[in-house]
């Protein structure tokens, strides 16, 4: 086995694993302190995808694009919250499924009203458009290397802004008891508003920047969402480093085994056999891990301290 | 009232298909096979979900075991019906055990992601396989093939599928009036009290996921054999999504409440996309204010009830 292209498909399991985690840890918050089930999580993305390409399109630059696409994604999101999301947090959860399933397919039909039924293509600066030599003679797009090392940055930008400042304090304190919260004089409407519109941002970063490689398409949040909710379930609901350690381990298995699995199969099987059913498993590794780790842990790795 | 509607909606299509076919529009006749086949699977549906409150986000998953129980033999122009049907419901029973008896030591929305995810592992793993075909599907060229009943004609075609919808309803109508059924139901209202009863529910939660997976899977079969195409895209999780509405719509937990929602759904379908190509955004929205202010559905609307 080459061991260039096992660091490279190391790399690419990487930036999977912080693309993750940019959905799961909105994902995961939202759950944590509203008790809210998203399934439009995807949405934003999606939404984020489409604001980035038309602003890259408009100023010419894609960096001036992403900054100015980030606030408006929050306020796609804060306008959610208020309009649909906050009438439900009392209901039950079928309630939030179905509501936001609602919001998908609205979602769906405006950004082919606004942008028509084909993808957007984001043209990359020259700057971010090259390959890298990294050491041990490893060349790697420069562009994946930007979203590693951003996705990083934001994971550490997301933990000292929950564990270091007041909003984060204040988000802290609405999750553990958002009554007592209140009653200690949090506005806990506008907390919940906030909390939504920072998982819309960091929904619409992570399809900002996926967008130059995929493009971005109709539908392109609902079949990672799926994968985002395996992350927040294996690293336990409302758990931002289990998001973290979930999001990394399932992006590196997932890379992995869809590149490596067959290989590994030879070993113990024909040839051919090794090639028909590599794909199939690959597919469903990370939801037999998933099962693997609920059948010991129901609550996940990192379980949220009990109430 | 809503017994009423029911069976009147029975009466209708019961009679329905000649009479389209009388009046020169084998069109409905399509359509109503269709619903009466979508009609059976949220049936099966909301024995766990009206019944059990068991939030089953991955009830589509059945419907494509059922259809590639056909599609499969099909492919090695094995055309026997019965050995079809056994498939079906054999490998919808044995796949609905083995991730239920997981998805079932979770709670709430735990559970929902779950299910989904493991509906999603199905899809993932059809797709991967390129001998049926993978993301194109498969065309079934001959129908099952039964004993003096000829599936090719449309209109037997019919039929077989509105027996299996009365089967479905007969079944899950008995098994909620039993006293089986009440333990599902008591376990929905108040865990801990079944527990303190001395019920080990578990083992009745896991029967009823599983006999509701079972069922879906003969639907999914006639489902497959209407269409004579079958692919993932049958179980994508918005398919999934749309059962859930379905069964929401009409009331959960009414016996008619699925049949009625089917019906519904189907009919805003056809009225809507006839109408304009954005059909998804009305039907989204309607979806958002059903939640919001009809949460009986339209059996709760004919019972007077509301919100």
């Amino acid at each position: 086995m080459d061991a260039g292209l096992v660091a490279a498909q190391l790399l690419n399991g990487l930036q999977l694993g912080v693309l993750l985690f940019l959905l799961a840890s909105g994902l995961t918050l939202i759950f944590g302190i509203m008790d809210f089930v998203n399934l439009a999580h995807g949405s934003l993305y999606m939404v984020g995808a489409y604001f980035c390409a038309t602003l890259t399109d408009v100023t010419g630059s894609f960096l001036l694009a992403v900054a100015l696409a980030l606030p408006a994604t929050a306020l796609v999101g804060a306008a959610v919250e208020l309009l649909v999301v906050r009438r439900l947090y009392r209901r039950d959860h079928l309630d939030h499924v179905l509501a936001t399933f609602g919001l998908i397919l609205c979602f769906d039909t405006l950004v082919q009203m606004i942008w028509g039924p084909e993808g957007m293509a984001i043209r990359l600066p020259a700057w971010a458009d090259g390959q890298q030599h990294l050491p041990g003679g490893l060349v790697f797009p420069t562009y994946r290397l930007l979203i590693i090392g951003a996705g990083l940055a934001v994971a550490a930008g997301l933990y000292v802004l929950v564990v270091r400042t007041r909003l984060g304090m204040r988000i802290r304190a609405g999750a553990s008891n958002p009554a007592m919260a209140g009653a200690l004089g949090i506005d806990i409407g506008l907390l919940f508003t906030l909390v939504f519109a920072l998982g819309a941002v960091m929904a619409g970063l992570a399809g900002m920047m996926i967008a130059p490689i995929t493009e971005a398409s109709i539908g392109m949040g609902n079949e990672i969402i799926i994968t985002a909710f395996v992350v927040v379930i294996v690293g336990g609901i409302g758990s931002i480093r289990g998001a973290f350690v979930a999001a990394l381990l399932i992006g590196l298995i997932d890379t992995m085994g869809r590149s490596f699995l067959d290989m590994g199969l030879k070993l113990v099987m024909s040839v051919q056999a090794a090639e028909t059913s590599a794909p199939a498993l690959s597919a469903m590794l990370i939801y037999i891990l998933m099962a693997a780790v609920l059948a010991f842990r129901p609550q996940g790795l990192f379980p949220p301290k009990a109430r | 009232m809503n017994r009423t509607v029911g069976w009147l909606l029975l009466a209708a299509l019961a009679a329905g298909p000649p009479l389209a076919l009388a009046a020169g529009q084998p069109f409905y006749v399509d359509i109503l096979t269709r619903l009466v086949c979508l009609a059976a699977a949220a049936t099966s549906l909301n024995l766990i979900l009206g019944h059990g409150g068991m939030i089953s986000f991955g009830h589509a998953a059945y419907i494509g075991i059922g259809a590639y129980a056909v599609g499969i033999p099909a492919y090695y122009e094995i055309y026997d019906g019965w050995l079809h049907i056994l498939l079906a419901v054999a490998f919808s029973a044995l796949f609905a055990l083995a991730t239920g008896a997981i998805a079932l030591r979770t709670r709430g929305v735990y559970f929902i992601m779950i299910t989904m995810a493991f509906a999603q592992m199905v899809f993932f793993a059809v797709v991967s396989i390129e001998e049926y075909g993978g993301d194109d599907g498969l065309v079934i060229d001959i129908r099952s093939e039964f004993p003096l009943i000829d599936l090719e004609d449309g209109l037997t075609l019919y039929y077989a599928c509105f027996a299996v919808l009365l089967g479905t309803l007969y079944l899950v109508h008995r098994v909620a009036r039993s006293r089986f059924g009440m333990v599902i139901e008591g376990a929905k209202g108040n865990e801990r009290r079944m527990a303190a009863l001395g019920f080990a529910f578990y083992r009745h939660r896991l029967a009823a996921y599983t006999l509701a997976g079972a069922l879906c899977g003969l639907s999914g079969a006639m489902l497959g054999n209407f269409t004579n195409f079958i692919s993932p895209e049958m179980m994508d999780w918005t398919r999934s999504g749309e059962l859930i509405f379905m069964v929401v719509l009409g009331g959960t937990g009414a016996l008619f409440g699925p049949l009625m929602g089917a019906a519904a759904f189907l009919l805003l379908e056809e009225l809507l996309s006839g109408w304009t190509i954005y059909w998804q955004l009305p039907f989204g929205l309607l979806l958002i204010l059903v939640v919001l202010f009809a949460r009986g559905g339209l059996a709760g609307l004919l019972e007077g009830r509301r919100g």
